[in-house]
């Protein structure tokens, strides 16, 4: 006869309402660990799903997800004329901040190294990839742009020619792939009035040097739109990414780019460790704290259940004592009910965390492994948390079945 | 009485003695108490609250052991003064039912899974117990409660179903405190003339610590206890030529 069962089945109720209780507290403790894997999902997706075998950023910054990298558009052109260099593109990346439907729409910006890389790379959910080298976008899910809206980002209106999905940056925000050119655009784009001003700024520095009194036609230049004007540097990248030839050793075309005074260079796996030990550290460590902290407090709650459960069963457990029980009997009514409100308590937090989280506005990801360990962990909390209750079962005297 | 005093001896206790606390706080809750039931006896104990039949009792029953004193069962020395002589639990279960003024019954249990549980716990499978257990409650006249809960039953039922309990493993010894308490004056001689047949058919013997004099001609034996000390009042013959 299963004496756990029994009771269980008597005090059905409060046994049912308990375990959605501790099901939904492991449901959070499940939740901050999904939280983490989804960050460092979000994080290192998109150095992982571009694939490249070299990042070129700005020398001494750790760029371009980790801190503000600029090199020039130029850096491109003296990569490639590495030896072992298959491919160097340029890679502009930022946020933008903008209002959609009164809301605010928080887009990170990435540009596509037109025509070298039309982001054939990025899996599509719905529409295409980039067919033009000017005013098409592919937009994350999460952004809830539909196919064919149009979006002024600067002094020009993009449409959205393709959806992906779990696109997103580090800090939680959809991608919106653009062309190089127009993701420096949209960054660079001041008001026309900032324009006007500059210029008529540029015209009395000049006014106050003596050249333009020599050569009065040096003064034309100032109202030419900057773009024209080689004094001015053109709009800068975040980063250059190499493919290097297959077979050519990686460490080698490194060594050779990393010698220029001007850059600093990054494998992938560089490049990754860099973020997650940087942006993605101080979270990560809060999230496992709170987590320890969760676990804790699921484990001293359950144990304070149990031992409340015990004690309503005090009489019958000195009861069962008198009439000969041995102690492996009363440990076995306890420990069972340990296990049952554990395992039960995680089925709840399971069911009730795959049907919610998809719904958060964050990735949250339920790895196995994660799910394996939290069901480890439940386990001996399950058996720690029922030792005030066993203690106090095996302390209670046949006596006091008598009172 | 002539059977009787042939019959070999279900319980002995020799000059138990009970002392709670030490020096200015020391209290002799029972002193040099000695009783011997026969198998197939049945016995009352009476006295006055706080005189120390319960301390005997429980003493008897090996849960709350004494400062001094033996507790002979069925022949074997269990209890030497606080000493036990093997596993008192153990003993317990397979040869001492227990029934009280309240029926204690497991509230979680069905009424046939209340008996069922001393069987099961003494060894015996689910369906041997469930057997013995339908029987049991059927000579008690409580077959058709088997599936009830205890909350379910009318007090007399419920108490029943914890002499059932009691007699489940065939104990050799019933030790009962104040088991009519809870029951009218009709309901409560039934169970003192349940008690004495089952003493007789079972050979078992029975102490019936009780505060009801209407039924003192069931019992073979009447002791009175007083300030912890213990007096053989009556040899009741007519009862036992009655059996």
């Amino acid at each position: 006869m299963n004496l756990a069962t029994k009771d269980i089945r008597y005090n059905f109720g409060r046994f049912a309402l308990t375990t959605v209780g501790v099901g939904m507290l492991l449901m959070v403790v499940m939740g901050m660990g999904g939280i983490y894997r989804g960050l460092i999902e979000d994080a290192t997706l998109l150095i992982d799903r571009i694939g490249t075998d070299l990042w070129v950023v700005q020398r001494d910054t750790r760029g371009p997800f980790a801190e503000i990298s600029r090199v020039p558009s130029s850096l491109v052109h003296r990569t490639l004329s590495v030896p072992g260099v298959q491919l160097a593109r340029e890679f502009v990346y930022h946020t933008v901040q903008r209002e959609r439907n009164g809301k605010p729409l928080r887009i990170s910006v990435l540009g596509l190294s037109w025509p070298t890389d039309k982001g054939k790379w990025i899996p599509l959910t719905a529409g295409r990839h980039l067919a033009q080298s000017h005013y098409e976008m592919i937009a994350d899910e999460s952004l809830g742009m539909p196919l064919g809206e149009k979006i002024t980002l600067g002094k020009e209106t993009y449409t959205v020619v393709g959806i992906t999905s779990s696109m997103i940056s580090a800090s939680g925000d959809g991608i919106g792939f653009f062309s190089v050119a127009d993701a420096q655009a949209i960054q660079f784009d001041v008001p026309g009035e900032a324009v006007r001003l500059e210029r008529a700024a540029r015209e009395s520095r000049g006014n106050r040097i003596d050249l333009t009194s020599i050569q009065p036609s040096l003064l034309d230049n100032a109202v030419r739109p900057a773009a024209e004007l080689p004094q001015i540097p053109r709009p800068q990248a975040s980063a250059v990414m190499v493919t290097v030839v297959p077979g050519t050793s990686v460490q080698q075309v490194a060594d050779i780019i990393s010698a220029w005074g001007d850059v600093s260079v990054f494998s992938r796996s560089g490049q990754r460790d860099l973020l997650l030990m940087g942006n993605v550290e101080k979270v990560k460590r809060q999230i496992g704290l709170f987590r320890i902290l969760l676990t804790v407090i699921a484990g001293v709650i359950m144990a304070l259940i149990l031992y409340t459960s015990t004690l309503d069963k005090i009489h019958s457990i000195a009861l069962l004592k008198l009439i000969g029980a041995s102690n492996l009997t009363i440990l076995g009514l306890i420990l069972q009910q340990a296990l049952l409100l554990g395992s039960l308590g995680f089925g709840v937090a399971y069911l009730l965390g795959s049907q919610m989280f998809p719904n958060f506005p964050r990735r949250v990801i339920l790895t196995d492994y994660d799910l394996w360990q939290l069901a480890g962990i439940v386990f001996a909390i399950s058996i720690a948390s029922s030792l005030l209750g066993i203690w106090k079962a095996m302390k209670v005297s046949p006596n006091e079945a008598l009172s | 009485m002539t059977e009787s005093s042939t019959q070999p001896l279900a319980i002995e206790t020799k000059q138990l003695t009970k002392i709670y606390g030490s020096g200015n706080t020391e209290v002799v809750a029972m002193q040099d108490a000695s009783m011997q039931v026969k198998q197939g006896e049945v016995v009352a104990l009476l006295g006055p609250s706080g005189s120390g039949k319960s301390t005997f009792l429980t003493a008897v029953g090996l849960i709350n052991p004494p400062t001094t004193g033996q507790v002979i069962i069925s022949g074997q020395r269990v209890l030497e003064g606080p000493n036990a002589y093997g596993n008192l639990r153990t003993f317990r279960r397979q040869h001492i039912g227990f029934i009280f003024q309240k029926s204690n019954l497991i509230p979680f249990l069905t009424a046939l899974e209340n008996v069922q549980i001393a069987l099961q716990l003494n060894g015996e499978t689910p369906v041997a117990s469930r057997s013995r257990s339908l029987e049991l409650m059927d000579y008690l006249g409580i077959a058709d409660r088997v599936n009830n809960l205890p909350s379910a039953l009318s007090g007399g039922q419920q108490q029943r179903v914890a002499i059932a309990r009691a007699l489940a493993n065939r104990p050799s010894v019933i030790l009962a405190d104040e088991p009519t308490a809870a029951l009218d004056s009709h309901r409560g001689r039934q169970v003192m003339e349940l008690f004495s047949q089952v003493a007789h058919e079972q050979s078992a013997g029975v102490i019936v610590v009780t505060h009801d004099q209407r039924s003192l001609d069931v019992f073979d034996t009447i002791y009175e206890m007083e300030d912890g000390k213990m007096q053989r009042q009556k040899q009741n013959s007519s009862s036992k030529n009655a059996q």
